[in-house]
């Protein structure tokens, strides 16, 4: 089996036909590089007197396993893009650290989808008619995962998003679609409730964005808190594209004991200064999806009406006092601190409570690869049967934010879920759920329809 | 009938014919791209029957692609509509939206009409969000690949979408050549040349102007309802305001006034934005100096530039 170090060193040194990478253990000086390329082109100069055999054996032992990364540079999405980025790099640097996989290197192909349906339908196609990839990853705003999942299907390109939308495991999609690496909204929500109505209040407000995903939570979160014998008393729907909300805050019954707050967009500062503005000392209880603060430093002015509120983290921000050995290692490969910023600039704050999808949705699709014996674009049928067969995840380097389980029929992973408290202007752990609590009906068999 | 009145009628099929000639010979990539490419350049030739042909400034044109996106879209999703009735329903739906908002915006003219264009395609795009319950608002919806036949044809096969996609383009391009030959069409030009000595001379401005705006809606919304057919995905963005925004640089790039203008200009940007995509992140830079140049250099256009310098007859 040919190891990954010299096929690396050559797609580092090529020509950038896209944003690519191939990181591999140690390093290779130029003259070293240099030697290998040209016995590697004598190599296949001979082989070349074999017609149809000789290059297919190379193709088959080392060319690199090709995952294109459909990631949000432009668009509303940029600001998780750039971190989606840094951890899939990070991700593909350990695990040609540790001999690719099937002893292939793996190679990024970065497309950026301008977080656009309509363009992320086009990456789709490029991936697989013009770079040639073996799969697609790395989507994360839910309308470009249903614009582009169609092509996808189409293609029969297997497609691993990283979204935490519910569409996957609604059914909405198809086979090629797969959700490994992170829960969806619908689980997060239920999850939420048992915590909101025993410790925060039974009488809840909602605040979310007047869009798709604010509407999952409404949906969900209603019928979560019910079955926790709690009521929604009244939603508030808040458009995407506004930036003055005092105008709302009268409209949140004064029997509420807990406001939800899920919001979205560059205005979230303003919301919640305003919220501090109106209700002063005498605010009722507080409870928010991290997704309205993430990128964002929680000790920014105008966030100190926040001290002792609630948030739901999918991994959290702050490095804890019990803190695993493989969060650990995780935040230090992909260099954040234990703040949640970039380790070479602290005002960089990371999206650290959805970015480990993109680590462990690469380390899933090495276990695929590996459990079918991943040749090239003709297993790709065999890779998604593949990942439908795995089942328990444990926690461990490939999976730092925690144990899963993973339901091959609806094709989305079911993991552990957060709760921190706002204390010093720091994100405190105060509460684990249970994978369990997570838990939903099948909505989907997804291996009955055909590959 | 003048000697070179053949010309324009013979580069048109010879176009078609080129382009059937290039799902042969086109590799896979780009024979997908175009099929992508020539969908979107349908919607700009309907557009361009309005902007280039009569001179009205729309900036609400993604109204008209996104009627038609979802009166197809939301009758196979909800109703399971078959997809033929259900782009019927789409094009209807688009020259239903056009007739009623082409009525009461054409009853300004120059920057009002622009406004009053863009704040209706604002208003259907606040819509759309507003009834996400049927329609899922800003994520969109996925139509079903089974539902997506027509004549016992899948449209989800690469074959069957490039050359559907062709077969609406070829009727767009023959349909807006012949209606510009038309004294139709000519009077469309007296209007952008000059609405008062159209009027003077006894044209009826505004009907012209609101039967352009019409045809413009419907092919907008031909081109709406046969991107999601072709394609299988309904969504927000595409009644945003991008969408408006597009056709115009698309026309302005290829040439206004020109039938192939259009599809020039939407083959350009889409490739520019492809490869300059992967040369840098700072690609839409890179689009908007072409742009700048471009303007510069060839301020009517590449097609209306070659028709200008080269062949006076293109149309």
């Amino acid at each position: 089996m040919v190891q990954p170090t010299s096929k690396s060193s050559d797609s580092s040194q090529g020509p950038a036909t896209a944003d690519t990478q191939a990181t591999t253990p140690g390093s290779v000086s130029r003259r070293g590089a240099l030697k290998t390329l040209v016995l590697g082109a004598s190599s296949l100069a001979a082989t070349g007197t074999l017609p149809g055999l000789g290059g297919y054996v190379q193709a088959q032992s080392a060319a690199p396993i090709r995952i294109g990364f459909q990631v949000h540079r432009t668009g509303i999405g940029a600001a998780y893009g750039r971190w989606y980025d840094r951890t899939s790099r990070a991700a593909v640097a350990k695990i040609n650290a540790e001999g690719g996989i099937n002893g292939r290197p793996v190679e990024l192909i970065a497309e950026d989808d301008g977080t656009d349906p309509k363009r992320g339908a086009e990456v789709v196609e490029k991936f697989v008619n013009r770079h040639h990839c073996d799969v697609g990853f790395g989507t994360l705003f839910s309308h470009v995962v249903i614009g582009s999942s169609p092509r996808a299907g189409e293609l029969k390109l297997p497609y691993f998003v990283v979204s935490e939308g519910h569409h996957v495991a609604s059914g909405k999609l198809n086979r090629y679609t797969l959700q490994p690496g992170i829960t969806d909204v619908r689980s997060q929500v239920q999850a939420m409730a048992p915590f909101v109505s025993s410790t925060l209040g039974k009488k809840v407000t909602m605040l979310y964005s007047d869009f798709a995903f604010g509407h999952d939570h409404r949906d969900f979160f209603t019928d979560a808190i019910a079955a926790q014998g709690g009521e929604v008393i009244a939603t508030i729907p808040i458009p995407p594209t506004e930036t003055a909300f005092t105008k709302y805050f009268p409209k949140i019954p004064r029997s509420t004991e807990v406001i939800y707050h899920v919001l979205v967009g560059p205005a979230v500062l303003t919301f919640v200064k305003e919220m501090g503005e109106f209700f002063g000392p005498s605010s009722p209880a507080i409870f928010g999806f991290i997704d309205s603060l993430e990128a964002v430093d929680i000790a920014s002015p105008g966030l100190e009406f926040l001290e002792g509120s609630h948030f739901w983290e999918g991994h959290p921000r702050y490095a804890q006092a019990d803190q695993s050995e493989y969060d650990k290692a995780y935040r230090k490969a992909v260099g954040v601190d234990e703040n949640g910023a970039s380790v070479s600039d602290s005002r960089d704050v990371s999206t650290y409570a959805h970015m480990f999808g993109c680590w462990e949705t690469l380390h899933v699709i090495k276990a695929g690869m590996q459990a079918c014996d991943y040749q090239g674009p003709a297993d790709r049928a065999k890779l998604v049967e593949a990942v439908e067969s795995i089942d328990k995840m444990p926690h461990s380097m490939e999976h730092p934010q925690g144990a899963k389980i993973f339901n091959g029929k609806t094709h989305q992973v079911f993991g552990h879920q957060y709760i921190s408290k706002v204390e010093q202007s720091r994100l405190n752990l105060v509460h684990t759920t249970s994978i369990e609590d997570t838990f939903y009906p099948d909505e989907v068999d997804y291996t009955t329809r055909t590959l | 009938m003048s000697s070179t009145d053949w010309r324009p009628l013979a580069l048109h099929l010879s176009v078609i014919g080129v382009l059937i000639a290039c799902w042969f010979l086109l590799p896979a990539y780009h024979s997908g791209n175009l099929a992508r490419i020539l969908v979107l350049a349908a919607y700009a030739s309907g557009f361009n029957l309005v902007f280039g042909y009569t001179g009205l400034l729309s900036l609400g044109h993604a109204l008209f692609f996104a009627a038609g996106l979802y009166g197809l879209g939301l009758s196979m999703h909800h109703a399971e509509v078959a997809a033929l009735p259900a782009w019927g329903i789409g094009v209807a739906a688009a020259a239903l939206v056009a007739a009623t908002t082409g009525a009461l915006a054409l009853r300004t003219t120059g920057v009002a009409f622009m406004i009053v264009t863009l704040m209706f395609a604002q208003a259907g795009f606040l819509t759309v969000l507003y009834f996400g319950q049927w329609t899922r608002g800003d994520e969109g919806f996925v139509i079903t690949p089974a539902a997506r036949t027509a004549f016992g044809f899948d449209l989800a096969d690469e074959r069957v979408r490039y050359f559907a996609a062709l077969a609406l383009f070829a009727f767009t391009l023959l349909l807006v050549g012949w209606i510009v030959r038309t004294g139709f069409g000519r009077s469309l030009v007296a209007i952008r040349e000059n609405e008062q000595r159209a009027l003077m001379l006894g044209y009826n401005v505004q009907r012209i102007k609101w039967i352009a705006v019409i045809i413009s809606g419907a092919v907008s919304g031909a081109a709406g309802a046969s991107y999601a057919l072709l394609f299988g995905y309904a969504g927000a963005s595409f009644a945003s305001v991008q969408y408006s925004i597009l056709p115009l640089l698309w026309t302005l790039l290829g040439g206004a006034g020109t039938t192939l203008g259009p599809f020039v200009g939407t083959l350009v940007m889409f490739y520019l934005i492809d490869y300059a995509s992967e040369l840098t992140d700072a690609y839409l830079l890179l689009v908007g100096i072409s742009l700048i140049i471009a303007t510069l250099f060839l301020p009517h256009g590449i097609v209306g530039t070659a028709r200008k310098r080269l062949m006076r007859w293109l149309p």
